[in-house]
This record gives C-alpha cells, sequence and structure tokens, in this order.
C-alpha cells in the first residue's frame, strides 16, 4: 500500500481541496504527492500559526481545509488552536508527523515527543496516533470526524508507520 | 491621524468588501464605526489578519482586505513571502502603520524605528507595494481594491487610541453571518 498515495485519496474524497505544510523529512513523500493532486491546492507556510490562519480563511470561504506539520508545531501553535480554530468552531485535520518515537534517530525530538499527546489532551483536541500502515485506514473516518465536530483534530503518525529513516 | 479616523474616513469604500480585522482595538473600532456582516472581527491571535484574509482569498473570487497593524505584521513576518509567491488579485493587505502596538498601550514597535515594512514587503517579492501617509489612504485603497494585482498598502499615521467597548459578539456568530456574506 503507498500511504503517501492513500492520503491523498481519502482527502480528496472528503472534499478537502485547501492544504498547508510545513515539511518534515517522514513527510516529503505525502507532501510530493499533495503538490501534484489537480484537485487540492497546495500552500507551504513558514510557520504552522501562519498556516492555521490560511486553514481558517480557507475554510471561511468554502473550501475544506487541512494541516500537514511535525508535533514540534503543537509547541508554536497552542495559542493558535485555542482562539482561533478552537474558539470560532472550524474543523482543522492536523496531518502530524510524531519526531521523537519509536525509530527516531534525533534525541532532541524525543524532548517534544514527550509533551505532544499530553498538550493535545490538555487542548481536548481528538487525538488518533498511526503507528502501523494499516492504520491509515481509519484516516477517511477520522476526516469525516473532524468535518462533523468543527473541531481541530490531530493524527499523529510516527517513524514506524512511515516506514522508519531507512539505514539510520 | 490616528487609526480610528482612518478606519471611519475608509469605511464607506470597505463596507461592502470581505473584511478581516486585526485583534484588539482596531476591530473594536471598525466594529463600533460601521459593524457589518462582511466584516470578521479576530478577538484573539495576533498577527494572523493577513493569513485568514489570504487563505480566504485564495478560496474565492470575491476581493478580501485584510486589515493589520505594524505590531501584528512583525508578530508574523513569515506571511509576506507567503503572500508574494502565492499573489492573487482579489487580495489587498492594509497594514496601518502608527509605529507602536496600540492595543496593549502605544510602546513603540521597530516599524515605527529603523524597520521599513514597505521595504520589507518589497524584499519578500511583494510586486506592488505602495506606502501612503494616512490622509491619502482612501484612494489609493479604492485603487487596490479595484485593481486586479494584489497590494500590499502600508499608511503610515500617528499612534493613539480612542476609549471604546470589547466586542461581545460570540465569536461562532462572528463567523456564521461572515460565512453567509461570503456565500451570498
Ligand atoms: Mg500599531
Amino acid at each position: 500500500m503507498n500511504i503517501d498515495k492513500r492520503i491523498c485519496d481519502d482527502l480528496v474524497a472528503n472534499d478537502v481541496s485547501f492544504v498547508t505544510t510545513v515539511p518534515c523529512k517522514q513527510l516529503a513523500g505525502v507532501i510530493e504527492e499533495i503538490d501534484q493532486r489537480s484537485e487540492i491546492f497546495h500552500i507551504p507556510s513558514n510557520k504552522e500559526d501562519e498556516g492555521m490562519g490560511l486553514c481558517a480563511g480557507a475554510f471561511m470561504g468554502g473550501k475544506r481545509s487541512a494541516i500537514i506539520m511535525q508535533n514540534t508545531a503543537i509547541g508554536v501553535t497552542i495559542n493558535t488552536l485555542a482562539t482561533l480554530t478552537q474558539f470560532y468552531r472550524m474543523p482543522l485535520p492536523m496531518i502530524i508527523s510524531y519526531r521523537g518515537e519509536l525509530r527516531e534517530p534525533v534525541a532532541c525530538q524525543v524532548e517534544m515527543a514527550v509533551h505532544t499527546k499530553a498538550l493535545l489532551a490538555q487542548m481536548h483536541i481528538p487525538t488518533y496516533h498511526f503507528h502501523w500502515q494499516k492504520d491509515v485506514e481509519e484516516f477517511d473516518n477520522i476526516l469525516k470526524y473532524t468535518f462533523m465536530c468543527n473541531k481541530p483534530v490531530a493524527i499523529l503518525t510516527d517513524a514506524n508507520f512511515w516506514g522508519g529513516y531507512g539505514d539510520q | 491621524m490616528i487609526r480610528s479616523e482612518i478606519l471611519k474616513d475608509i469605511a464607506p469604500i470597505i463596507r461592502d468588501h470581505l473584511v478581516v480585522c486585526n485583534i484588539g482595538l482596531p476591530s473594536q473600532e471598525l466594529h463600533l464605526i460601521d459593524d457589518q456582516p462582511t466584516n470578521f472581527y479576530m478577538l484573539g491571535t495576533m498577527g494572523l489578519s493577513s493569513s485568514i484574509g489570504f487563505g480566504l482569498a485564495l478560496a474565492q473570487d470575491k476581493p478580501v482586505i485584510s486589515i493589520d497593524g505594524d505590531g501584528s505584521v512583525l508578530t508574523n513576518l513569515g506571511t509576506l513571502p507567503t503572500i508574494a509567491n502565492n499573489a492573487t488579485g482579489n487580495y489587498t493587505l492594509l497594514i496601518i502603520d502608527n509605529g507602536s502596538y496600540g492595543s496593549t498601550g502605544d510602546q513603540p514597535t521597530y516599524a515605527g524605528r529603523k524597520t521599513s515594512l514597505a521595504a520589507v514587503a518589497t524584499a519578500c517579492g511583494c510586486d506592488n507595494v505602495v506606502e501612503v501617509q494616512d490622509k491619502d489612504l482612501g484612494p489609493v485603497l479604492r485603487a487596490a481594491i479595484d485593481s486586479d494585482d494584489m497590494t500590499i498598502i502600508v499608511c503610515k499615521c500617528d499612534s493613539g487610541n480612542i476609549k471604546l467597548p470589547v466586542i461581545t459578539l460570540d465569536p461562532v456568530v462572528i463567523k456564521h453571518r461572515f460565512m453567509q456574506a461570503v456565500a451570498s
């Protein structure tokens, strides 16, 4: 199964047509796939809170939007999630590279990984963790759930899900 | 002129257009001067007026004006390269540059000292950047809205605030009526 393609297929099937991204090595394939899809307008952001602002505007303009980013971004975007996405009740699927989990080669990434789920729980953000490739089968349901409840929803995707870091 | 006088001046120009208005006093002033369902008032999230307005402009065809401040643009400087590299003609960014953080007590910003936001926007790749003095804003703004090219306006003005109440509209109500205005 090509999970990059599967994620894009599910986004398109759920009418998500505006996606902003901040890159991560693990996310390179899915970002490239999104960039190539004619059904999706792809706009890279310089910072994740900026990206959430773009998504809020696009949503109010009638387009379903999504953000792709690293879990380090949770540390950057708490205020935006609380005072924009949640306060105004806007849906936002967040496809998050869960750095610092099993098979992570960079020690510093663990420092944010240990806070990631606690911060999301504190924010009352519904959170799903993809560890095995087959977990992607839940993605379609998660998207439907997000646009049903008008909330930001986190999908944490770890290194095992993406197939590790090769020989690292 | 101070910001509230500028907003009074341009209210007839922007009233029929989609406006995303910056957090704090700018939104409170616009709400008091000319509340419209086509106004999206930011109640929090300093810095994102430009990003929200730009996302809106990319998602649909109607003209969109983001009213931003010098302090807020400095908070989210990364917005300017994003806007420059994805330019859309229906978008106007109006930066009301009074050289201070107005909503927090008029502490000076770097835009009021050595930093030129117009030069920053140009360096970021924005093609149509206009710096204008407060009293000359009206015609420049009207031309920017009518133009098929995206325009960044830096409007230099005095710092200073009027006393006025906070916005008590519920955020979901603000969003709901704004989305209806966008779709109408
Ligand atoms: Mg200011």
